[in-house]
């Protein structure tokens, strides 16, 4: 395993660029090797590669994992501080157009110190808050970096630095996307669910048809909505005063939901079904008023199921609402197919790179919730 | 459900896959000959139904895309789950099952968009983020389903003198194979998606007259690309759905 990670690790180090330089933000660059470099620079990531290598070959799997633990931290910092250092001593004043991006000698290494965190903290039986805590321990320094300019002459840096304004303002509207539709999705869905529980026979046809939206790609979805949505506008203007539009984030959410409605729908009924008869009996037998059943029998222990059904939701919704940048809802998809239509691949990135965080760290906290959720169940 | 596939109710169920595939193919043939009714909804329009490629041509490529990587996806992520449980491969199987859960976490989008600076514009980007996104899924599903092989069943194929090929190929991948069917069916479905969007990286698809729509303002184009691509979609569904109900 570890050997594997540190081979193709050091292979991209040899043979991959690490830095690309290139006269302008559109022109494409040159790969520059880190030994041409640095050499100095190359050995420091060379180093825990070579830990890894070493590293496979010893048997106590405990001390192992520990010690890849502090190879990859060692592997994931030499890359940082390279980069940082390298595009820092290549970036010089007169030259404000110069752009120097990540190549895959930066990546390819960077990638084996995750997989090795993955694998060294699976091995380690880590539970789930002390793999989050790692985490966030080992960004620490990264945040700090960042936040001095360390990072300031690399060009993602830069195209980052260029949208700051419109940065904040897409991962507001991104996150208010998914949130407004969760919470639409949510008031929809209860109804379905009790509806679909009080008449079996209901079931296969909700399912049937929710399950008819979910195989329909995205970006169809949303443009089938703007016409209807864009004539409904047109003759009664009154919804224009309200937000309501052809374009832009009413068919963005109205698409949202509808995805959204089948994992919600199925895993509500599937958690209530799973509340025992004897429960409810014994609720009622309590003298708990129907209301109070549903919120303090039904609602607890179908609500691991129904938390699974949100974090599947959430995190697809994520993408989906980069998708809608295409139909003018804003997000943060509009840097990526701003940057796609531009040529410039590190704009992708500032898209790109955001929305991934956001759907790991929403999956993340789905997860920690659902465990809670189980304990107290 | 087992139960009612018995009934002769089942087998009228399978009409609307029938209807479906027609009113698909007829979309695909005579969106031509629709220029009068997009003209009538959409009046300030020129062109009123998208020329560039025809429909046929779209759905083939788009066809073409989604097979293409579902194939490759079926072949990486079924001979991998296979690798890692077995002994030799045991070794891998903490850090590819971590992998194949967290990789789904990331936005098709995403990954489409990080295949660009590797493979530059067109359609092997698209491809290879079709490949990676959907490889992830069918090895989930292929892992689950191995591991719901009853130990029983694989102790007494032993018994039997079966040899550890035999044993997967006669009993274990047969027992798993509604799982990986349910993880084919998924995964193609995500490749019809995401398809779609590539056409934003130079793919030519049936997202074309989509994109293209809706950079020049032209809804009629949007509608076009939408139907088709969404009937495409449901067909596929429903003919994974039939194709399901006839192995169980």
């Amino acid at each position: 395993m570890l050997l594997v990670l540190g081979i193709a690790g050091g292979l991209t180090l040899v043979f991959g660029g690490f830095l690309d330089m290139s006269p302008n933000r559109l022109a494409s660059g040159i790969a520059l090797t880190a030994f041409s470099l640095s050499p100095t620079a190359c050995a420091a990531i060379a180093a825990p590669l070579a830990a890894f290598i070493l590293l496979a070959f010893v048997s106590n799997e405990k001390a192992r994992s520990i010690a890849t633990l502090l190879a990859a931290a060692l592997l994931l910092y030499a890359c940082l501080a390279t980069a940082g250092l390298l595009a820092k001593h290549l970036a010089s004043p007169d030259k404000p157009a110069l752009r120097l991006s990540l190549g895959s000698a930066f990546w390819i290494p960077l990638a084996c110190a995750l997989f090795a965190f993955l694998d060294a903290m699976q091995r380690l039986q880590f539970g789930l808050v002390a793999r989050v805590g790692f985490f966030a321990l080992l960004c620490l320094p990264f945040a700090f970096m960042a936040y001095v300019g360390f990072f300031d002459a690399l060009s993602l840096a830069k195209e980052f630095e260029n949208h700051q304004a419109v940065f904040v303002q897409a991962l507001v509207d991104h996150v208010l996307l998914v949130v407004l539709s969760l919470a639409i999705a949510l008031l929809v869905a209860i109804p379905i669910i009790f509806a679909v529980r009080q008449k079996s026979g209901l079931q296969n046809l909700v399912y049937a048809s929710l399950g008819v939206i979910q195989a329909v790609p995205s970006i169809a979805l949303f443009g089938l909505l703007i016409a209807p949505l864009s004539a409904l506008v047109l003759h009664v203007p009154a919804l224009a005063q309200f937000g309501i539009g052809g374009t832009g984030r009413t068919p963005a959410i109205i698409a949202l939901v509808l995805y959204a409605l089948l994992p919600l729908v199925r895993n509500g009924v599937t958690g209530l079904d799973a509340v025992s008869p004897d429960v409810r009996d014994a609720a009622k037998g309590l003298g708990f008023t129907a209301g109070e059943r549903a919120l303090k029998v039904d609602l607890p222990l179908a609500l691991p199921a129904l938390l699974s059904g949100m974090r599947v939701v959430t995190v697809q919704a994520i993408g989906l609402a980069a998708v809608a940048a295409l139909i003018g809802a804003g997000g943060l998809g509009t840097f990526v197919f701003q940057g796609i239509g531009q040529y410039a691949l590190n704009l992708v990135l500032v898209g790109a790179i955001p929305i991934i965080l956001l759907a790991l760290g929403t999956d993340l906290g789905f997860q920690l919730l659902l465990s809670v959720a189980r304990g107290q169940a | 459900m087992e139960a009612e596939a018995q009934s002769p109710g089942a087998r009228a169920a399978h009409w609307p896959f029938f209807l479906l595939l027609t009113v698909f193919l007829a979309a695909v043939f005579l969106m031509p000959s629709t220029a009068p009714l997009f003209h009538w909804l959409f009046p300030d329009l020129l062109r009123p139904v998208y020329t560039r490629a025809s429909f046929f041509e779209l759905t083939v490529a788009h066809c073409e895309l989604v097979f293409a990587s579902t194939a490759v996806a079926a072949f990486i992520g079924i001979g991998t789950a296979l690798y890692v449980t077995r002994q030799s491969g045991k070794e891998f199987l903490p850090l590819v099952s971590a992998l194949a859960a967290i990789g789904q976490t990331f936005p098709p989008v995403a990954v489409l968009a990080l295949a660009i600076p590797l493979l530059g514009y067109g359609a092997a980007p698209t491809l290879v983020a079709l490949v990676l996104y959907s490889t992830l899924p069918i090895l989930e599903a292929t892992i689950a389903g191995l591991y719901a092989v009853p130990g029983s069943a694989r102790d007494a194929a032993l018994g039997l003198g079966f040899s550890p090929a035999g044993l997967l190929w006669r009993i274990e991948l047969p027992l798993a194979a509604p799982f990986i069917f349910a993880g084919l069916r998924n995964a193609t479905i995500i490749n019809i998606g995401t398809a779609t969007i590539g056409s934003s990286v130079g793919a030519l698809s049936l997202g074309s007259p989509i994109l293209e729509g809706l950079s020049a303002s032209n809804p009629a184009y949007v509608i076009e690309g939408a139907i088709v691509v969404s009937l495409l979609a449901v067909v596929v569904d429903r003919a994974f759905e039939t194709l399901e109900q006839a192995l169980n």
